[in-house]
């Protein structure tokens, strides 16, 4: 998708803030792409974490947001592991979802499961899903 | 039973010494003897809501508060706490907290039903938050991370001195309401889980008999008054009185060969 | 020998087999499982915010729990347990800053430091008991049997919570091995399973299941071992909807590593709770001949 960079379209908080919440410097990015093609949920995200990383970077707040990549992530560091610059993505990836959950608007409403998913999940889904997903 | 007649209405002399304490955020100076409920009748406050049973079992008068200097929350039941100067208060009778409906008859006691039914326990972070602010000094997160880990028993255990005053829920940064959760627990593991009291079954089944109907029937008629005949109401109710001061129940101090006098309810192999 | 056992809440219900079978099957091994009498939930998944400490609390809580019995080192079965705690762990002894707002917070706790050791059932074996004891313990080999070791993310990832620090990731084949199993690699050994995903996102979650699943056929497995019970929710029981909603899956039956390390030693197979597994586990161990048919 293209996006046009003006002076005006640099969201400056935004970046900050995503720096300030992940801990790190991925300015540092060199695009290589390596996470992209290690990426698991890479069927499904509409953008890749090489993608999500350069728009952050240039500070595009409002497709950062309406991009489904930081729900899908599953934070499986396989391309933590392997960025050449040391930049661990989960957590940048995690800071973008915090920008949303951190207004108290969830993603998963747990009182929407269907209870008989519920009863046959294992616990470690149902924690791990809602300090993922919900405010 | 509330004994209405037991209420203090008298305002207590004023030669004790007077504390000042703060209702959300007014000054008032009352008895320093005084617990924070009658205080704040002292003080000129009526209740309508939130003074339940005044014996400090009902849960209903739970209340904040805090002291100057002290960052630390602090709680207790109005009707047992005793007021210190300078505290300032507030009550907090009622808080909004879910509370799943399920059918009973349906239910099999198992932990998966409370997961379903309050999936947002699994939220808990273990900030042990409502332990602390708890006034019955129940472990509240621990008795949610037996939950979590399907320990029915083990949870109805620890939260069994609840009394459903919801500060657990005031404080709760998962925002689940701990003592609703736990009272399904309960409900689950004494319906479903526990092993039956045959000693309650026998009695259940002996008051069905009739085996009690007499005895009932004499206390009833001892009830009833006639408002033409003074003094055989007197009379009845010295009855009454009687009766109830000769009731029978097991002590704390008895061992266990404490047997009560009408033995039609004792199961043959417990003698 | 003794070491300190923290479950996790799974191991407590749906995942007893992974729990029953590794108590019994240590119990060859002369080690008693000692697990702490007071724990509450690690929180599955560690917080990966720089500013947020509060998700911290409940790992520490264990830890600290741990440490007030003197139960260290501190073993997990389960791998996401296994992660938080580690994780939480290494916070708690390298940031300084952080450790201090974390223990002034926790006022009704003693300050910890990351006194504890975390280890895992895979690196316990490998470094405190050794293969070759392993191996000895043996009554029952799993000969023949091709055995694909499913790491997932959080046995090996970041690396410095990794169970196994070569390049190349050996500890689970190697307990494999010493079971007498033949070890299958597979290129998706250590690809995400889709985790909490099931939940948000079941078509993604599925969709690398499947690639997992074909990925241990094709290397030939017969069976797919693994060690976290969101994996064996996810690669196991959803199987099921994954043959009714695709076409050409084959199965793949899943198993815990403890579960065939308890039917190697000679525990009795009841002590491995087969009954919690899919039923394919059950069909494919009776037909190799490793479970009595009932």
């Amino acid at each position: 998708m293209p996006s046009t960079i003006t002076k005006r379209s640099i969201d400056m908080d935004f970046i900050e803030k995503v720096g300030t919440i992940s801990g790190e410097a991925f300015k540092t990015c060199m695009q290589c792409g390596t996470c992209s093609t290690v990426c698991p949920m890479q069927e499904s995200t509409e953008v890749t974490p090489r993608k999500i990383i350069h728009l952050a970077q240039w500070g595009i707040f409002s497709t950062v947001m309406s991009v489904n990549m930081a729900w899908m992530c599953a934070s499986c560091h396989t391309c933590a592991v392997r960025c050449p610059r040391g930049i661990d993505i989960p957590k940048v990836v995690e800071a973008i979802r915090l920008l949303t959950l951190r207004k108290n608007k969830n993603f998963v409403e747990p009182f929407e499961i269907v209870k008989e998913q519920i009863e046959e999940m294992p616990q470690a889904a149902m924690v791990s899903t809602f300090r993922k997903h919900t405010a | 039973m509330c004994d209405t007649a037991t209420i203090e209405k008298k305002v207590p002399e004023v030669a004790e010494e007077l504390v000042p304490i703060y209702i959300m955020g007014k000054k008032y100076e009352v008895p320093a003897s005084l617990t924070i409920m009658k205080a704040m009748e002292y003080a000129g406050y009526q209740y309508i809501r939130g003074a339940g049973c005044r014996g400090g079992i009902c849960g209903a008068c739970a209340t904040v508060y805090r002291k100057p200097g002290d960052y630390h929350i602090r709680v207790g039941l109005a009707c047992q706490t005793v007021v210190e100067a300078d505290m300032y208060l507030t009550q907090i009778p009622f808080f909004p907290a879910n509370r799943a409906v399920y059918k009973w008859e349906d239910v099999r006691g198992e932990a998966e039903e409370v997961f379903a039914a309050y999936p947002e326990l699994f939220r808990c972070l273990a900030c042990n938050a409502c332990t602390k602010v708890c006034p019955m000094d129940i472990p509240v997160m621990d008795y949610v991370a037996a939950i979590k880990q399907g320990n029915l028993e083990k949870a109805a255990e620890l939260s069994f001195d609840c009394i459903q005053c919801g500060l657990c829920a005031t404080r709760c940064m998962a925002e689940m309401a701990q003592y609703h959760i736990a009272q399904m627990v309960r409900r689950l593991v004494g319906a479903k889980i526990a092993v039956p009291s045959p000693h309650v079954d026998k009695q259940v089944a002996a008051i069905k008999s009739g085996h009690y109907d007499e005895a009932l029937k004499e206390v009833m008629a001892l009830g009833t008054m006639d408002p033409f005949n003074q003094d055989a109401n007197k009379e009845n109710i010295d009855k009454l009185k009687e009766l109830y001061n000769k009731r029978q129940g097991e002590s704390h101090a008895t061992d266990e060969s404490w047997e009560p006098d009408d033995k039609y309810a004792l199961l043959e192999d417990a003698r | 020998m003794k070491i300190g056992y923290y479950p996790g809440c799974t191991l407590k219900t749906k995942a007893k087999n992974l729990e029953i079978s590794t108590i019994e099957a240590m119990k060859k091994l002369d080690v008693e499982m000692v697990e702490l009498d007071r724990w509450n939930c690690c929180g599955a998944v560690y917080s990966l915010a720089d500013d947020d400490l509060v998700h911290l609390l409940a790992p520490v809580r264990d830890l600290i729990r741990a440490r007030d019995a003197g139960l260290t080192p501190l073993m997990t079965l389960c791998s996401m347990c296994y992660n938080t705690l580690a994780r939480a762990n290494l916070l708690m002894r390298n940031d300084e800053v952080k450790r201090e707002a974390i223990n002034n917070f926790m006022e009704e706790e003693e300050n910890y430091q990351g006194e504890v050791e975390v280890v895992h059932l895979l690196n316990f074996l490998r470094d405190s008991i050794g293969w070759d004891k392993v191996k000895a313990a043996v009554e029952n080999p799993l000969d023949g049997i091709k055995l694909a070791p499913y790491y997932g993310c959080t046995l090996t990832r970041p690396l410095d919570v990794s169970v196994d620090h070569n390049t190349y990731h050996n500890v689970f084949g190697d307990m494999m091995k010493a079971l007498g199993g033949e070890v299958v690699d597979f290129q998706e050994a250590e690809t995400c399973c889709g985790s909490y995903q099931v939940i948000s996102n079941p078509d993604a979650a599925e969709k690398t299941t499947v690639r997992i699943i074909e990925s241990a056929l094709k290397a030939g497995a017969d069976a797919l071992v693994l060690s976290c019970p969101l994996c064996d929710y996810n690669l196991g029981k959803k199987q099921a909807d994954l043959m009714a909603s695709r076409e050409g899956i084959q199965p793949l039956p899943v198993v815990y590593m403890s579960q065939l390390m308890a039917l190697a030693f000679g525990v009795p197979a009841e002590m491995a709770h087969f009954e919690l597994n899919p039923p394919l586990t059950r069909e494919f161990l009776e037909a190799r001949g490793l479970l009595a048919r009932v």
